[in-house]
């Protein structure tokens, strides 16, 4: 301390005066950067490093010639990519599993925490709260688990379908099936905890709001759709938003335990794709490009989302 | 006429709270029942469970699958090695979020706009998962756990949330003061900052926590050696290599095989989130806290 406090005041009387308070500022926070300097040095390397490897899509990275050395290639890799046979399969698969999900899974929360702010005993409020919050803390892998068990020839659904005279259904084998599978256990595991913010941004609306509306004669639905859902409508555009913001990798790690040859044609998507034919097969440009083009469009969506809601709800990110 | 209305309009809150409560309840058996379910089985003779006879009680008691857990090397590896990379990933995940959040907090910080700046935009700009494979084996990590750590030290997320709340939770007078007593950065984090964080600091200890148990990917690509595997990675053996072995084979020296492996598979899945869903019931209170920091702008 007492050393910063001399270099301060040795800039205090070397430097013209005007710059001199903001580096007397400097210096007097040089513990803060000092605390700064393992997270920055981290975010370069570790988030910053991979951009500038990103490079390798427009190259034929060789490892033994490293990204600087490898040979450039041009747009080569996107070229191949768009030409391929898989490329709209690819394509269609990751945007319409996170469209399903956009329309069918997001709503779900809020009309969880709609239901919640309406129960009046607290003690049972919280017991659904608290009992729909677990499942957020099971693992990918035993959630995967737990559907082949369930929907296995005799696990309990189908079982439940031939007790009313149904022919079981091979569910994890059916390419038809898997986006419903996939996006209803999806629901079944985050409903409860993605509902907690809308909870408390419920928790947060004027009670005298309710009151008012209750003189004027509005029904509970019609208070709902009055007071309770605007009041928490900037919350939903910003996690709409954010939502968007990572609309093509969601359920990557999911998607990838889900699979198997017999669902690949709605299974398939572009991060899984990049997974299987860059780790496993070593194509790095190439599915370094493919992952490029994953980003391009994913930002373009986040930055059109985000215009957009800042012209009708005055509501954005930035 | 009022008196009527009156009365009409209580019946319609009763009908409205009967279907709340009704709709709730669904709610609460969707969710519990798998969970109830895979309990039951694992205390299940595993050939009842297999000929579906288990709904939702356990049928013909045995502790068989657990008996057979015990006798699993690979579980208690895996379990091992979990507890290692989750013990010291989320220390260091501790310290490098407060590093970065206190600092941030500070309104008097020259350049802080700057360097949030640079933090937020990593979440919306990534070099995807190619470049950072290459990264990640080019720092020699691949096949040590520090491949499963050190990639993932800081959740950005994680860090606005801890920032916002040192930032909107203490008092600034409160830190001006104890600079006026001459009391250092340092010092002032340690023994005024942390101490009067305790809420935030358990819910980032428990979202870390559960991040590096449930963790699978990470150590897909970069554990090759089998005695590093993580418990996720030997579950997912367990729970699902079986499963092709059944699509694809079906032969008859199978059987036995998938029997075995089909028994243990709920107790596996029983001891492997047991201690996350122990965790839980002590930071519970604090999640609505601890989330809802996060969402404010800012």
């Amino acid at each position: 301390m007492k050393s910063a406090q001399e270099g301060a005041a040795a800039l205090y009387h070397s430097q013209p005066k005007g710059r001199s308070s903001l580096l007397r500022n400097i210096a007097k926070s040089y513990d803060l950067y000092l605390m700064l300097l393992l997270p920055i040095a981290w975010y370069l390397i570790f988030h910053y490093g991979p951009l500038y490897g990103l490079q390798i899509a427009f190259k034929n990275f060789n490892p033994a010639k490293g990204i600087l050395g490898s040979p450039w290639e041009g747009f080569g890799h996107f070229e191949r990519f768009f030409d391929s046979y898989y490329f709209w399969r690819l394509l269609w698969n990751t945007v319409s599993i996170n469209l399903f999900s956009l329309i069918i899974a997001f709503p779900i929360p809020i009309m969880l925490a709609l239901l919640v702010n309406e129960i009046r005993s607290k003690s049972f409020s919280k017991w659904l709260q608290n009992i729909t919050y677990i499942p957020h803390f099971i693992s990918v892998v035993v959630i995967v688990g737990i559907l082949n068990v369930f929907l296995s020839p005799n696990g309990p659904i189908n079982m439940l379908i031939e007790a009313f005279g149904g022919t079981s259904i091979r569910f994890l084998e059916t390419a038809g099936w898997f986006k419903t599978i996939f996006i209803s256990s999806n629901i079944w595991q985050n409903m409860g905890w993605q509902s907690i913010i809308y909870i408390a941004a419920l928790s947060g609306v004027n009670p005298q709001l309710y009151e008012a509306a209750k003189m004027d004669g509005a029904s509970r639905l019609r208070r709902i759709w009055h007071v309770s859902l605007p009041g928490i409508a900037s919350v939903v555009v910003i996690l709409l938003i954010l939502d968007v913001g990572h609309f093509m990798n969601v359920g990557f790690e999911k998607i990838l335990l889900m699979q198997n040859n017999l669902n690949l044609e709605s299974s398939d998507v572009i991060s899984t794709f990049v997974y299987t034919t860059g780790i496993l097969k070593g194509e790095y440009s190439y599915t370094a490009a493919i992952g490029l083009f994953n980003s391009v469009i994913n930002l373009i969506l986040l930055l059109m989302v985000n215009r957009f809601a800042r012209k009708t709800s005055e509501t954005s990110l930035w | 006429m009022s008196k009527q209305m009156a009365i009409k309009k209580t019946s319609d809150e009763r009908i409205f709270d009967a279907v709340v409560y009704a709709i709730a309840a669904v709610i609460i058996i969707i969710v519990l029942y798998p969970l109830l379910f895979i309990v039951s089985a694992s205390f299940s003779d595993p050939a009842k469970v297999l000929n579906g006879e288990v709904w939702l009680l356990p049928k013909g008691v045995s502790l068989d699958a657990y008996t057979n857990i015990l006798h699993n090397d690979k579980i208690w590896v895996g379990y091992r090695n979990t507890i290692i990379y989750t013990v010291v990933g989320t220390v260091i995940n501790i310290i490098m979020t407060i590093l970065a959040a206190y600092p941030l907090s500070r309104p008097d910080l020259p350049g802080r706009g700057a360097i949030m700046v640079l933090i937020t935009l990593t979440m919306f700009l990534s070099g995807g998962l190619i470049p950072t494979y290459l990264l990640v084996k080019e720092l020699g990590m691949v096949n040590t756990m520090w491949a499963l750590i050190v990639p993932g030290a800081i959740a950005t997320y994680n860090l606005i949330v801890m920032r916002t709340y040192f930032q909107s939770s203490i008092p600034w007078e409160l830190q001006e003061a104890a600079h006026m007593d001459g009391c250092s950065n340092w010092r002032l984090l340690f023994s005024i900052i942390l101490p009067l964080s305790k809420p935030i600091l358990a819910v980032m200890l428990l979202f870390y926590a559960v991040g590096h148990w449930n963790s699978f990917f990470p150590a897909l690509i970069y554990i090759r050696d089998e005695a590093l595997h993580p418990l996720q990675l030997v579950l997912r053996e367990i729970l699902m290599i079986s499963q092709s072995a059944a699509i694809e084979g079906g032969s008859v020296g199978l059987e036995d095989q998938i029997l075995l492996s089909e028994s243990i598979k709920f107790a596996v899945i029983i001891v492997s989130t047991l201690p996350v869903l122990i965790m839980y019931p002590f930071v519970q209170r604090h999640f609505v806290k601890g989330v809802m920091i996060g969402s404010i702008k800012g």
